[in-house]
């Protein structure tokens, strides 16, 4: 998975014999190595939910927020280095500030993606700074344009979704929201329950231990405000998804998988290191306890790319 | 003049100036005018008289005063002809500019915005009235107000000009809201005569433009075709 730079990879101005600028790669691991935060979109408003890590039980709850309001109608989910985020964040303020102060109407989401993403590509074309090591996920909602939901990543490139996932488990995140096949007929009341669920899905209960789910929307419910989801709603969803999370039904990957069988991602990811260890694991989506005995640190078939632990039942 | 101070004869003052050059090498070139804009379901209809003048001199009869800041934006120009000139050209570059970034096309609330910003920051070097009129897909057709000193406000019907004090009264007693273009056109060409008959700083001849989703319509009303009032 990891490919050597050797030399090419020093700096941000210089490319690969086989055209690859390696600091952005690089930037964009950094991302994956933070926590999953998703953002989808329904037919009145979007939806953020980040799981957000807890590293200490002396963090005050709520602090080190990882959704900010980037106007009254703009909030930003982030991943990766969260200093970063916070910069980036401050200079999206400003961009739709002065994009208000001069034209004296609040700012296109498009418009407000395309112009922070030229801010983070500007760092990817010098030696002197390096790349912005995160990225993040817009959303605002609007009476005319309607819900908008745009990602911009280390590259400075921005795509609009529909749904979109960033940070260590995006892959399973992805499937989850595929599955959701949200259309238009999905509201932001419903939806609010199906992120909270799918980020307990994706959450790694034995890797990451503590954490807290940040939720947020914009929509007409909050009439075109972003506001952080209501505690009682937000209690609510977590309910729901503590639920869904604990039962074996349609959460599971079902594919024709063998039964009782482990896979195992190895953690620090080297495909050629031998181990022999016993260990005791849960399977994430079912919760029972497995043994397994590893000769080998094999991929995880299903989520290459992953450290997540999936029962094959 | 009561009003002009007593100097001794031998200091020479603008007055004395006179004597020697006509009035209108001394003075600015002004668009004293008559502007007017109306809002209908659908749209909006502008209109505008023809008569730029250098003091008494007439410099143009057959102005156009209703000048494209885009395809389907307009405003009217009232004041100086010079700095409403100059300000129409740097609005239709920023807004065209700002259209382009967002690859739609601009709101009027947009440009009434830019016209207001740049009328308040040089509020003392510049004498600007201006209309600002047009139609976008979000708002329909809306009319926006931004007098000498830089104020902006949206208005369902506005009027502006050295001629426009003359038909307040008009204006406020014939406007109904819900009007259709047809009434709209009508109400527009009479306030505009009867400002004409009574300034003298506006007259020649009636120019009016309907900008809705279809497009720009301009029609010119020469003057032996005006409407006809009782008064002679």
């Amino acid at each position: 998975m990891s490919s050597i730079g050797t030399g090419y990879d020093l700096s941000a101005s210089t490319f690969s014999p086989d055209g690859r600028v390696f600091q952005v790669e690089y930037a964009m691991k950094a991302v994956e190595n933070s926590s999953t935060a998703i953002g989808i979109r329904c037919k009145d408003g979007v939806v953020f939910g980040v799981e957000k890590l807890i590293l200490s039980k002396l963090y005050e709850q709520g602090s080190n927020k990882r959704i900010f309001n980037i106007d009254r109608h703009v909030g930003m989910a982030v991943a990766g280095l969260l200093a970063d985020a916070r910069s980036l964040s401050e200079v999206s303020r400003e961009e739709a500030s002065n994009f208000r102060s001069n034209y004296g109407h609040d700012i296109p989401l498009k418009h407000l993606a395309d112009r922070v993403g030229m801010y983070v590509h500007a760092y990817t074309l010098y030696s002197a700074v390096r790349p912005f090591g995160c990225s993040f996920i817009l959303g605002s909602y609007d009476e005319d344009d309607g819900p908008q939901l745009y990602m911009v990543d280390p590259s400075g490139i921005s795509y609009g979704y529909w749904g979109c996932a960033i940070g260590k488990a995006k892959q399973a995140a992805k499937t989850e929201i595929e599955k959701l096949q949200v259309d238009e007929r999905k509201t932001c009341r419903e939806l609010v329950k199906e992120v909270a669920k799918i980020i307990y899905i994706v959450h790694d209960e034995v890797k990451d231990k503590a954490f807290e789910l940040e939720l947020s929307w914009v929509g007409e419910v909050t009439k075109g405000r972003h506001e952080l989801v209501p505690k009682d709603i937000k209690e609510e969803a977590e309910k729901y998804a503590k639920v869904r999370n604990r039962s074996s039904g349609d959460s599971h990957n079902k594919s024709s998988l063998q039964h009782g069988l482990l896979s195992y991602f190895c953690p620090d990811r080297n495909p050629w290191r031998r181990r022999m260890t016993l260990m005791r694991i849960t399977c994430k989506q079912c919760c029972k306890p497995l043994f397994c005995h590893f000769t080998d640190c094999v991929p995880c078939f299903r989520h290459p790319g992953n450290s997540q632990l999936y029962c094959r039942q | 003049m009561a009003t002009m101070l007593q100097f001794p004869s031998s200091v020479s003052t603008l007055n004395d100036y006179n004597a020697l050059y006509p009035d209108w090498t001394q003075r600015e070139v002004s668009t004293g005018t008559t502007i007017m804009a109306v809002e209908f379901d659908g749209g909006v209809v502008m209109g505008a008289d023809s008569r730029t003048t250098t003091g008494a001199y007439i410099a143009n009869r057959v102005t156009d005063k209703l000048t494209p800041i885009h395809e389907r934006i307009f405003c009217c120009r009232s004041g100086s002809a010079a700095d409403t000139q100059a300000i129409a050209d740097a609005v239709t570059y920023q807004l065209g500019f700002h259209s382009i970034e967002l690859d739609e096309a601009p709101l009027v609330q947009t440009a009434a915005s830019l016209f207001r910003d740049m009328c308040y920051r040089y509020r003392e070097e510049l004498m600007a009235g201006i209309i600002v009129a047009g139609w976008d897909r979000r708002r329909g057709g809306q009319v926006y107000t931004v007098p000498v000193g830089g104020m902006m406000t949206r208005q369902p019907v506005s009027v502006g000009g050295s001629g426009s004090s003359y038909i307040y009264g008009f204006v406020d007693s014939n406007y109904k809201p819900a009007m259709s273009k047809e009434e709209c056109l009508k109400f527009t060409a009479e306030a505009l005569t009867l400002a004409m008959e009574r300034d003298g700083s506006s007259g020649g001849v009636v120019r009016l433009a309907v900008i809705s989703e279809q497009g720009v319509e301009r029609q010119v009303i020469l003057g032996n075709q005006l409407p006809k009032f009782s008064t002679v």
